[in-house]
């Protein structure tokens, strides 16, 4: 065995290249593309700019490092059952391109098609669900209302109970729904840009915006002042901060969400359940933990701190639905800082200041759709058009009037 | 258990009120245009670090002003909105606020 170790250790193939741009590595002078936050979309727009439009002098930054701000910290689902045809079309993109990202990265991102059963407690949610699926059939998305008898074919385990609080009496089964692990789509990303002439720069934070003429001319960081062509913000979190850099106000209110998971438990539940009424949702990961989230924290914070009401809350909920979870431990509990638009739809495209993009508003629905944001945050800088995918998503909607309102759909939050 | 201090009530548990958004001025509805009157409804700054916020106790309906710091959730202080209002500020007087 130590033979085995030293020859490794002597083959030209070690010490293995980087996966990523080595944290020693110098900060150019100038930049055609800058992008701020090296998390899930800040480095898939980074890959689709240089893989598809062939812009590979880009600089991502992070104050922190790749993939460990709200990317780490979201609970991983993949959905497009909305509501309103431009979210549908948008997600149904997203999903899509999920399914092939193991392939298309060259990088496990481990996507799971569990589905996704949205529960309902009354006939207003029912009445909801029914038009969600019909929407959601017409745009081709496999969706459909769904009895008690089918539900527990479905989830065997969740209590179907008439004894309890708010008994289930039906659900919306979204056969296309899907987990796939977060760490690993920042990680796919970043290694396939970093490959293609990319530079990733980690602890690098972007502390000003410089504007000249309405234009964006440079970002200071903390290790120095870099000149950019144009420049993007990917910063799920910390979006109104950065864009007020640029003095750029958002309509946006930044609330933690938190989330739990139990002790490991053998297989017992493939799916995806969500209950909007009670406020929780679960699936069991590959690892058998049952991840447990739910809404945001009731009022707006910049912090990840736990509290013992939303804990209590979340608990009290998930053992309605699976009783035997009463006896689970909480093996670890986190919180996510979510941005959440008065729309509960993103906000993406073109900000007031010239060749300074937006991908922001990204509230507790950003992971889904980070394939798709990419590809087409890349289009819009590299091109300079707004892809009509996400041209209802600009910013300029507020003014105009024209939500793209998602509430009812955005299951998990308050 | 967080405790909020309501100029009213005293000392409640926080879970007892409503957030009901940052303090700020509103434009005269009938005099601005439709982006003033946007930003008024949706754009906020959004701040981390101490801002001045509604809060209402839900049990008595009382609306009254907090500062708090977005980044610690500590309350700096609580007082009532007559502190910084006279009167009522609607349409008719809004550019007085």
């Amino acid at each position: 065995m130590p033979f085995g170790l030293v020859k490794f250790g002597l083959r030209k193939a070690y010490p293995a290249r980087h996966q990523f741009t080595p944290a020693n590595t110098k900060l150019k002078k100038r930049y055609d593309v800058v992008i701020i936050g090296a998390g899930g979309h800040g480095t898939s727009i980074a890959y689709n700019l240089a893989k598809y439009h062939g812009v590979t002098n880009v600089a991502v930054l992070d104050k922190g490092y790749i993939g460990g701000g709200n990317t780490a910290r979201n609970t991983a689902v993949i959905r497009s059952n909305y509501l309103t045809e431009e979210s549908v079309a948008f997600y149904r993109e997203s999903l899509n391109l999920y399914r092939n990202l193991s392939n298309e990265l060259g990088f496990n991102v481990m996507t799971e098609n569990r589905g996704q059963l949205t529960l309902a407690h009354n006939d207003a949610a029912i009445r909801n669900f029914r038009w969600r699926a019909e929407v959601n059939q017409h745009l081709g998305i496999r969706s459909e209302l769904v009895d008690l008898q089918t539900i527990q074919e479905i989830a065997a385990d969740l209590n179907l109970s008439e004894e309890v609080r708010y008994p289930i009496i039906g659900g919306l089964w979204h056969a296309d729904g899907a987990t796939a692990r977060h760490d690993a789509v920042a990680w796919g990303f970043a290694k396939g840009a970093c490959e293609r002439g990319v530079e990733i720069h980690q602890l690098t934070e972007a502390q000003d915006i410089e504007v000249r003429d309405g234009k964006v001319i440079a970002i200071r960081t903390n290790r120095g002042r870099i000149e950019c062509g144009c420049a993007v913000q990917a910063v799920a979190g910390s979006s109104s901060t950065v864009a007020m850099q640029a003095n750029i106000r958002l309509p946006i209110h930044t609330f933690p969400l938190q989330a739990m998971v139990t002790q490991p438990y053998k297989p017992s539940l493939f799916p995806h359940i969500s209950s909007p009424q009670l406020h929780v949702y679960t699936h069991q990961t590959s690892r058998g933990e049952f991840v447990i989230g739910g809404g945001s924290d009731p009022y707006p914070l910049y912090n990840t701190r736990a509290t013992l009401e939303q804990k209590e809350s979340l608990a009290s909920a998930i053992v309605e639905l699976f009783p035997h979870l009463a006896q689970a431990k909480v093996l670890r509990q986190w919180a996510g800082i979510t941005d959440m638009t008065p729309d509960y739809s993103p906000i993406m495209g073109l900000s007031p200041v010239r060749n300074y993009f937006l991908d922001a508003g990204w509230g507790t629905w950003g992971f889904k759709a980070t394939p798709i944001c990419g590809k087409s945050m890349a289009e819009l800088i590299a091109t300079g058009h707004v892809p009509e995918i996400i041209r209802p998503f600009e910013l300029e909607r507020f003014y105009r009037f024209r939500q793209v309102n998602e509430a009812g759909a955005t299951a998990a939050s308050h | 258990m967080k405790l909020l201090n309501c100029p009213l009530n005293g000392p409640r548990n926080i879970a007892e009120f409503s957030y009901g958004g940052e303090l700020h001025t509103m434009p005269n509805p009938t005099m601005c245009d439709s982006r003033e009157w946007a930003e008024y409804v949706f754009f906020d700054r959004n701040e981390a670090g101490v801002v001045t916020e509604w809060w209402m106790h839900n049990a008595s309906a009382y609306w009254f002003l907090a500062e708090r710091n977005t980044i610690t959730d500590e309350v700096v202080r609580t007082f009532p909105a007559s502190e910084m209002f006279t009167e009522r500020v609607d349409s008719i007087n809004a550019d007085k606020a």
